[in-house]
């Protein structure tokens, strides 16, 4: 009997199933450890995963196991929304629960940046650098994520948060790359390994926290705290990233998958 | 002369742990002031306000004139031994565990004869001090001291019984993250305690005063944080059953009242730290050391809570903080029920205002880390239950027992 030809969404379904796609989790454990972004301690503060028993097959609760979690919208790997930022704050369908869900999944740039990130935890992201990267890999789509190889996500907590006495020191991009990306190349949004999407010593930069500033005032995402980027082709991957849908939120830790290829 | 506490051997782990037990305690309302004196180091009996008749034990009318007029108040604690005994069996299942047991009879300079317990350095004939303790199961006891200090006195097993003394033992201190902390690592290094385990909390952020912490003899850091129960679960599960004091330097210290607080982030943060906190120390911590109340001469002792003086009545400038201090001493007083049955000691340390960043716009006096430190050692070492440190403390203190609507009114500003 002759088999039905599948479509292409049923089709990559079966090669997901087959192993022909591989699927790569971008995801770090939530966990009560997990470095959290530090502020000023006379500001507000993102809380930290927490996990609280239920019930564990005890009087609780006999034949059942689970938990109440508390976290920050902005904890372990997460999404930004748009109205995260102040420049952000009045585009339409800037929250979670309103942004289009077929922008949950874009290809994706992958910039690999961690021999330069190894040397130089303050490593900056330029526009030269971006160009280069091009020169070898192609040029960065519209719509497309860029995301940034650091190798952060395989430090211990103390080198991951990069913490000193003048603030943290992990690597970033400078303002002049984020606008670039934004304005030059229409991008999607912009991921890192690391705390934040921006660089360590940003709010030194002008504008303070461009990736934030430039990326959710054009109405474009970030992904953080992410991991396995070593295990993504420069180009061709596929992000699957879609956030709680928390009403009105500015963001949300979430599943991040991405498609390959399979070499 | 007391004979040297010497450093406890290791326990001989085929021996099963004795169990705690405590002499019989019930006391009558009156006889209740001998221990709210206790509790707080003061040594008072009542004293007739007609007829200034000073007596023991505790009545309702005056021996001398009748009178209902009898408060307790301050008297000289010096007297002669006039005699003594060694008790050598009892019916009492704690006593039973521990005669010989010596007591005796004190002549106070004030007026009253006073059975009580004897110290191994006083003997019939001699000039004593009285000094008021709680004893195991909390309540009001007498024990005759020296005239003057001897040394080692502390170590004087039936004065051991009654005070929570650090020498030997093993103390965590929940937060060492903060100078309360640090100072307390260092107090409790200095006075003799075996281990000082350090709580830190991300580990990878780094703190001033690391460094320091880290040289300080005997400090063991230990992950620890309190708003974790998972962190939390897991150190006991480590050490809980090695840790006879626990000290609780957990803090959250932020100005502003309730109203003015845009919302109740922080509010969350501070209850998750001074309620539920000591709520996941006691879940953890607790059962262990309740169970290892009689164990030996490093046997589980107390619980030590550090507390605003406004967990007594609230100071709006800092009112929320205000509020969750209360909350945490209304759980410190639950906890100190549930900690009785082993015999192991709440410690309720009050203060005012610390020199520490968090009370920087605000005007001394002010308690420094290392005086509050020093007064948390020095009421163990006496087996204290409510302390006062400072002069904040202590005037809120007198002005809540004189009139607590006009402490109310006072501290609105």
């Amino acid at each position: 009997m002759a088999t039905t030809p599948a479509s292409d969404l049923l089709g990559m379904a079966q090669r997901v199933a087959s192993g022909a796609i591989k699927v790569v989790d971008l995801t770090q454990t939530l966990t009560q450890e997990f470095p959290t972004i530090v502020l000023p301690p006379e500001f507000g503060q993102a809380a930290p995963f927490r996990l609280e028993e239920i019930s564990r097959y005890d009087e609780r609760g006999p034949a059942w196991y689970w938990n109440n979690f508390s976290v920050s919208e902005h904890a372990g790997t997460h999404f930004d929304a748009p109205i995260h930022w102040i420049s952000g704050k009045d585009l339409p369908n800037n929250a979670v629960d309103t942004i289009d869900p077929r922008k949950f999944i874009a290809p994706a740039n992958v910039v690999d940046c961690s021999a330069e990130s190894a040397v130089n935890a303050d490593f900056e992201l330029t526009v030269p650098f971006l160009e280069a990267w091009e020169k070898k890999h192609g040029r960065i789509g519209a719509g497309e994520w860029v995301l940034l190889r650091t190798d952060w996500s395989k430090k211990s907590y103390a080198e991951y948060a990069g913490m000193r006495e003048d603030g943290a020191h992990t690597p970033g991009p400078v303002p002049e790359a984020v606008k670039w990306l934004v304005e030059e190349r229409d991008v999607h949004g912009f991921g890192t390994e690391t705390i934040g999407t921006d660089h360590g010593q940003g709010h030194h930069f002008n504008p303070p926290f461009p990736a934030h500033f430039y990326m959710h005032g054009k109405g474009r995402f970030g992904l953080q705290c992410l991991t396995n980027l070593d295990q993504l082709p420069p180009k061709g991957a596929v992000i699957f990233s879609a956030p709680l849908k928390i009403k009105n939120g500015s963001g949300s830790p979430l599943r991040v998958l991405a498609l390959v290829e399979a070499a | 002369m007391t004979e040297p506490l010497k450093r406890p051997r290791r326990k001989d782990p085929l021996k099963r742990t004795q169990q705690p037990l405590y002499p019989q305690s019930i006391r009558s309302r009156t006889a209740h002031g001998l221990t709210k004196a206790a509790a707080a180091g003061r040594f008072e009996l009542q004293t007739c306000d007609d007829c200034s008749t000073v007596f023991y034990p505790p009545r309702d009318a005056c021996p001398t004139c009748l009178s209902e007029r009898l408060p307790f108040k301050t008297v000289d604690n010096r007297g002669t031994l006039l005699a003594e005994t060694t008790i050598r069996t009892s019916t009492d299942p704690y006593f039973r565990e521990r005669t010989p047991w010596r007591v005796g009879l004190t002549k106070l300079d004030a007026g009253p004869v006073i059975l009580s317990h004897i110290h191994g350095d006083v003997l019939e004939g001699q000039r004593v001090r009285l000094d008021l303790k709680l004893d195991k199961g909390g309540a009001p006891v007498m024990i005759a001291l020296p005239e003057k200090d001897t040394p080692n006195m502390a170590d004087d097993p039936h004065l051991r019984e009654m005070t929570c003394d650090p020498k030997f033992r093993r103390v965590l201190i929940t937060d060492g993250r903060t100078p309360v902390g640090q100072a307390m690592a260092r107090a409790f290094s200095d006075a003799g305690c075996n281990i000082v385990f350090v709580g830190i909390a991300d580990p990878w952020k780094p703190f001033p005063g690391q460094d320091e912490l880290r040289k300080i003899e005997r400090v063991e850091i230990v992950p620890l944080d309190v708003t974790d129960s998972e962190s939390v679960t897991e150190q006991a599960e480590q050490n809980g059953g090695r840790i006879d004091i626990v000290v609780n330097t957990a803090e959250h210290i932020r100005a502003g009242g309730i109203m003015q607080r845009h919302g109740v982030t922080v509010a969350r943060e501070e209850m998750d730290v001074r309620y539920l906190g000591l709520m996941r120390l006691a879940q953890a911590f607790g059962p262990a050391m309740r169970g290892r109340g009689a164990d030996g001469v490093n046997s589980a002792t107390a619980f030590v809570n550090l507390l605003s003086v406004h967990a007594l009545m609230n100071w709006p400038q800092y009112g929320a903080y205000s509020a969750a201090e209360a909350a945490s001493l209304s759980a410190a007083q639950c906890l100190r029920a549930e900690l009785r049955s082993g015999g192991v000691r709440v410690m309720n340390v009050f203060f005012g205002p610390l020199d520490t960043e968090w009370f920087q716009i605000v005007p001394p006096p002010k308690v420094t880390p290392a005086a509050l430190a020093k007064a948390v050692v020095q009421a163990l070492q006496r087996g204290l239950e409510d302390v006062f440190v400072g002069d904040i403390a202590e005037d809120v203190r007198a002005r809540l027992a004189a009139n607590p609507k006009a402490l109310e009114r006072e501290l609105a500003g």
